[in-house]
């Protein structure tokens, strides 16, 4: 599998989805 | 007015705008531009004029933005580290944010040296320092976009979280 880093889309795209898990982490067991 | 809140936001905000955008210009605009230039030759008025320049501000910003936000922090700083009850989100950004920190003085920093030929390194060595300093500026840029929502806390924060 490509590693998502090698382009500028597959970054942008993986912190997005990363923002989304630690939001749902935050929200859900440590807020 | 407590002024040591005021100031360190303030500092926090004006280093980690150097910071985050010197990250992005490296990603969206340098290394797209040194692929090019290379192609024609051109690669090493940037490689010579401006990648130390902008490395210097770049890895400065980040210890300053770093300091700044502890210093905002102040008393809170353990239970944010801690991720206690409320102090979660900005915990996570804090985490983030030094997370990057490491990576740009552990990583980023002295793999560019090697690539810029400010230390000695080996052709070979070189092409390693490439992939890795690529990689942890890639990490990096990934992060600040998780890292600027947990730090960016305020009403409408709030209201994402149900609080």
């Amino acid at each position: 599998m490509k590693n998502p880093l090698d382009s500028l889309w597959g970054t942008i795209i993986s912190g997005l989805v990363l923002t989304a898990i630690l939001y749902f982490v935050v929200k859900n067991f440590l807020v | 007015m407590d002024l040591v809140p005021v100031l360190a936001r303030w500092l926090h905000f004006l280093a980690g705008v150097m910071w985050i955008g010197l990250l992005y210009y490296f990603n969206f605009v340098q290394v797209p531009a040194l692929k090019a230039a290379a192609a024609d030759g051109t690669a090493g008025g940037i490689t010579k004029h401006v990648a130390p320049r902008a490395l210097l501000y770049f890895r400065w910003a980040a210890v300053v933005t770093w300091l700044a936000g502890a210093a905002l922090l102040g008393s809170n700083f353990v239970s944010a580290f801690t991720l206690q009850k409320g102090y979660a989100a900005i915990g996570i950004g804090a985490w983030l944010g030094t997370i990057m920190l490491v990576n740009v003085w552990a990583l980023i920093w002295p793999n560019q040296q090697k690539i810029l030929g400010l230390v000695p390194a080996t052709d070979d060595e070189k092409n390693k320092a490439r992939r890795a300093a690529l990689l942890a500026s890639r990490t990096n840029t990934m992060l600040s976009i998780p890292m600027l929502f947990f730090m960016a806390g305020g009403l409408t924060h709030k209201a994402a979280f149900g609080l």
